[in-house]
């Protein structure tokens, strides 16, 4: 047969419609099996592949304070963050950004750490960006693939300073708090509560953030917004309100000079309110909102006058003679004690007990004295005579009874307990000796084993004006839970002369030992205190009440003052505090001229006080 | 005579002519609509303009190959192929390479173009073999038959492996089996031919290694071949096994990435990985009926790679989905069939040894590009013919439409 016989070439030509057949037919159904029966799956893939879900961060609720005024609020800022994408390339945008933002190679660090633990989720570098560098980045918008901004509230504190231990501070959440089960359903980057009234009610004031789908191309630059319908609406934070009155704690803030280190806490009595809770030195908490800067952490984190402490809650001092009004109710509730009556012993300027002489603060000595008269001299000697007839067992039961070991109940997240033995083996267990009765003579004084903070020793005011109660202190309205009432187990008839006592204290001209505080308009009362401080001089208390002439007192005050050394520096900053409210509360116009020393300062006549 | 022909007797098959056109000017489209990106890539976006010039010379090319007698295409097959030898040794010096292909040597700068010599160097060798085997007046009966078209084919191939363009080699061997096949090779002939290559796949499997080996000794007893034959055969199959791995050791890193992956792209998924992936990624998000002329997201959002020249066939199934990927095969498979059928008629051996090897060539192309892009074929980086933007290709194709069609119009007028 010929080679290229007609025949031989149709039998050739059909051998090559078989293979042609069989070649196309098996791409055809390759393809069948790509886009027809796998359809669903690469459909997914290629959303998945272009669509990337954004967080948008709900707005935190606004925080008010008892009058209405914007205590915590939210402006427009601008945030900084990177797609999810490959490490080295996330590296080299957050290397490309760092001069723009000026974010040194710790944070570089950091911010990579946190990216290996959620490598899917977006990272956000920077929520405070200012206006140029957001332009600065908008520019460079080609060389930055993956980078994107938007706009997210941004948290702001109008009265600053003024309110920082009290309202904490938002900033990024950290690696300990996302492992915490309070804060389940969090993702790194997010803005929580870090410290104060915005970590205690973080969970009212956060809302719930929403999501927005963007499209983007292989390189992870966003191209533009996908469809609205898959926007997931964040939902706002509660708004919360508080029992604070902003006006009188910037007046308390304003009321101390830069150099005076201290706490001022008022508390409505009968309801447990705090109506105002400083601490100075202060800081400036909108520094902190969006991360802090370093420089500004060093400094606040190194000044020797621990400006982050919160003295008001977290400052525990021995509460000197602040604490005598408790000594006497000790005694008289156990009955051991005739407040009309005078003691055996009088004050010559001390007593001699054991083989040990206790002095009393007078050289000159009260003479006899009955309750009132030495609340009013704050007569040592008499208080002495008073812990003995308790005696030290019963004095220590007793006080750790009344919740002096224990924590106010305050609606914040950190505070500090008192420090009260719960009986004379605490001493053996914490100091390794066996306390003598002697040692009731110290604590009758409050002195010795007794740390009690501001806010303490105003909740214990408290229930002194309340009629012997009060609950524990609330700073937030609402159903933020009522404090739980807190007792002094005495009959309110046994609160007369612990009341007239302390009358006594602040009367002007009386030779109490906080006459010079006496107000023009309010029945102010109070009691004086010198806390012995081995480190320098004594710190200086003062727990007041104050109410109009005749009726109930409507705020108690306890201050602090660091190194104030005398019981009456104290008074003049509560009876300020307490004179500034309850002139605004009840329409008398207000004045800096407060005190009775303000007056005899001011060389304005005070007839009142005669 | 009535119009069809007429026409024939001056342009060939006239279906032909239409189906190829038809694939042209969808493949503008498929080039402009390559470039309509969400993401702005300048070397994407202007070139089906010049796809449209390059299409218009490709045509001239076309007309003028039709004035050309085919005897006298038969005479110039030994300085062709000469001059595409020459070329591609040339290539292989001052070649460079282009986009993604950077690191190859396929391109000779001619200033404004670029031209990839061996799509032309090809053609030559088509020439060259149906002027070889077009003189064979019986059946080859022996290996040693083959030598002439094998080492036609083997020393272009070879210069060509060195750029290093493996998806052209391919071709090459196609082209070999397509035109020893229509010069009445006997199958078992062919396949004592590529049994070293099946041998050099084998080998890297020892057990199946020596099953191929027992059944090819089996085989070559029961085919009878010459005893130095099948010594050869066997021989050249244990070579193979032998230079396997020193072989696959000397492959470039790249080169392996690519073998590897086409056996497993999740193995590399952001990286060789990567063009499978969102190749099918494209092509299966088309669907049934596609995302829409130029509304493929993986192509606008620049997840495909290579959009407009060896993934073309991508945006295709993903912007018109299954049946467009469809009715472009269907297309694909009539523009064959009629090369065929030209090829069956012609009586002249050199005639239709050049025909049914440029049917090979492009039966190659089609079904090694468009498995690339549904992950059935290797990535080798070879366009689609008259889809994929690129004009040496282009003309090249049509130089060889040409060449088909003045032998089907020499046929007509018989």
């Amino acid at each position: 047969m010929q080679l290229f016989h007609l025949h031989a070439r149709r039998r050739r030509a059909q051998g090559a419609l078989v293979v042609l057949v069989l070649g196309l037919g098996t791409l055809g159904f390759a393809f069948f099996e790509a886009q027809v029966l796998e359809n669903s799956t690469y459909a997914l893939q290629s959303d998945a592949n272009r669509l990337r879900p954004l967080p948008i961060p709900a707005p935190r609720g606004t925080i008010y304070d008892r009058n209405g005024e914007i205590v915590a609020d939210n402006v427009p800022g601008y945030a900084l963050s990177l797609l999810p994408g490959p490490r080295d390339t996330v590296r080299a945008m957050l290397e490309r950004l760092a001069p723009l933002l000026g974010l040194p190679a710790e944070r570089i660090g950091s911010l990579m750490e946190r990216w290996e633990r959620s490598p899917g989720q977006p990272l956000v570098v920077s929520t405070d960006l200012s206006f140029e560098q957001v332009s600065a980045i908008e520019e460079r918008r080609a060389v930055l693939p993956g980078v994107y901004i938007d706009m997210r509230p941004k948290r702001r504190y109008p009265a600053g300073a003024a309110i920082a231990h009290l309202i904490g501070y938002v900033g990024e959440i950290d690696e300990t708090e996302l492992s915490l089960p309070e804060f389940e359903g969090y993702v790194a980057g997010q803005q929580v509560g870090k410290a104060g009234i915005e970590r205690q009610y973080e969970k009212l004031l956060a809302g719930k953030a929403g999501a927005r789908y963007v499209e983007v191309d292989a390189h992870s630059r966003i191209v533009g917004d996908y469809a609205p319908r898959q926007v997931v609406d964040p939902v706002p934070g509660h708004d919360l309100r508080l029992h604070l009155d902003l006006d009188l704690q910037r007046w308390i803030a304003r009321s101390f000079p830069d150099t005076v280190r201290g706490a001022v806490v008022a508390v409505e009595p009968g309801t447990g309110h705090v109506l105002a809770l400083y601490s100075q030195p202060s800081y400036d908490p909108n520094l902190f909102v969006g991360g802090v800067p370093p420089d500004v952490w060093k400094r606040l984190n190194e000044d020797p006058a621990k400006p982050l402490l919160n003295r008001a809650t977290n400052g525990t001092y021995p509460p000197g003679s602040t604490f005598k009004l408790v000594t006497a109710a000790i005694a008289l509730k156990l009955g051991v004690l005739d407040p009309d009556a005078y003691l055996p012993i009088p004050c010559r300027g001390g007593m001699q007990y054991g083989n040990r002489y206790f002095r009393c603060w007078e050289r000159e000595g009260h003479g006899y004295v009955s309750l009132p008269d030495a609340i009013k001299y704050s007569c040592d000697v008499y208080f002495y005579q008073v812990g003995l007839r308790i005696g030290l067992e019963r004095f220590l039961a007793e006080g750790t009874r009344l919740g002096l070991a224990a924590a106010s109940g305050v609606d914040l997240p950190v505070e500090r307990t008192g420090n009260f033995p719960d009986g004379p083996g605490w001493y053996r267990r914490r100091w390794g000796w066996q306390p003598t009765e002697s040692e009731v003579l110290s604590l009758a004084i409050g002195q010795g084993a007794n740390d009690q903070s501001p806010l303490r020793m105003a909740q214990l005011y408290a229930a002194f004006a309340g009629g012997g109660t009060v609950p524990a202190p609330r700073l937030a309205a609402g159903g933020a839970g009522g404090g739980e009432e807190w007792s002094l187990h005495l009959a309110e008839n046994a609160l007369a002369p612990l009341l007239e006592g302390i009358r006594r204290v602040t009367e002007p001209n009386g030779g109490g030992t906080a006459g010079l505080s006496a107000l023009e308009h309010w029945d102010w009362r109070g009691k004086t205190g010198t806390s012995q401080n081995a480190h320098g001089n004594d710190h200086a208390w003062f727990v007041g009440m104050a109410g109009p002439r005749g009726g109930r007192a409507e705020i108690v005050v306890a201050a602090l003052i660091e190194f104030g050394e005398h019981g009456w520096v104290a008074a003049q900053y509560a009876a300020k505090a307490a004179d500034y409210y309850l002139r605004r509360k009840h329409g008398v116009p207000t004045d800096t001229v407060q005190t009775l020393m303000d007056h005899y300062r001011a060389g304005r006549p005070a007839r009142w006080a005669q | 005579m009535t119009l069809v022909q007429r026409f024939r007797s001056a342009f060939g098959d006239p279906a032909l002519v239409l189906l190829v056109l038809a694939l042209s000017v969808f493949g503008v489209a498929m080039v402009y609509s390559a470039g309509q990106l969400d993401v702005p890539d300048p070397a994407v976006q202007g070139v089906w303009k010049k796809q449209i010039l390059f299409l218009g010379a490709s045509i001239g090319a076309l007309l003028a190959a039709l004035r050309v007698h085919v005897r006298w295409f038969e005479w110039v097959a030994i300085p062709a192929y000469a001059l595409g030898l020459v070329l591609l040794a040339i290539t292989l010096v001052i070649g460079q390479g282009y986009g993604t292909a950077k690191g190859v040597k396929s391109w000779i700068d001619l200033g404004p173009v670029l031209v990839q010599p061996s799509q032309f160097a090809m053609l030559a060798t088509v020439l060259m073999l149906g002027r070889v085997m077009g003189n064979w007046r019986e059946p080859p009966r022996s290996l040693w038959t083959l030598a002439g078209p094998v080492m036609i084919v083997l020393v272009p191939m070879g210069l060509v492996m060195l750029q290093p363009d493996l998806g052209t080699a391919m071709v090459f061997t196609a082209i070999l089996v397509s035109t020893l096949y229509w010069a009445g090779t006997p199958i078992g002939l062919m396949f004592m031919l590529v049994s070293p290559v099946v041998g050099l796949l084998l080998s890297f499997n020892s057990g199946l290694f020596s099953a191929y080996m027992v059944g090819l000794v089996v085989f070559l007893y029961v085919y009878r071949s010459y005893l130095w034959e099948g010594a050869s055969v066997v021989a050249a199959n244990l070579a193979a096994g032998t230079v396997a791995l020193p072989l696959w050791n000397s492959l470039e890193p790249y080169q392996k990435a690519r073998l590897l992956v086409f056996l497993d792209p999740s193995i590399d998924p952001r990286g060789a990985g990567w063009h499978v992936i969102q190749s099918r990624v494209a092509i299966g998000s088309g669907g049934l009926f596609g995302k829409g002329f130029t509304l493929g997201t993986q192509k606008r959002l620049a997840f495909l790679p290579e959009q407009h020249t060896d993934f073309i066939f991508s945006v295709v199934g993903e912007e018109f989905g299954f049946l467009g990927t469809v009715g472009v095969l269907i297309v694909f498979g009539l523009v064959l069939w009629r090369l065929a059928r030209i090829a069956e008629r012609v009586p002249d051996p050199f005639a239709g040894i050049v025909v049914f090897g440029i049917f090979g060539a492009w039966f190659a192309h089609v079904v090694v590009n468009i498995g690339m892009t549904v992950g059935i074929m290797p990535i080798t980086g070879i366009p689609l013919p008259f889809l994929s933007y690129g004009g040496s290709f282009l003309l090249a194709s049509y130089l060889a439409l040409g060449l088909v069609q003045r032998i089907a119009a020499e046929q007509g007028r018989i």
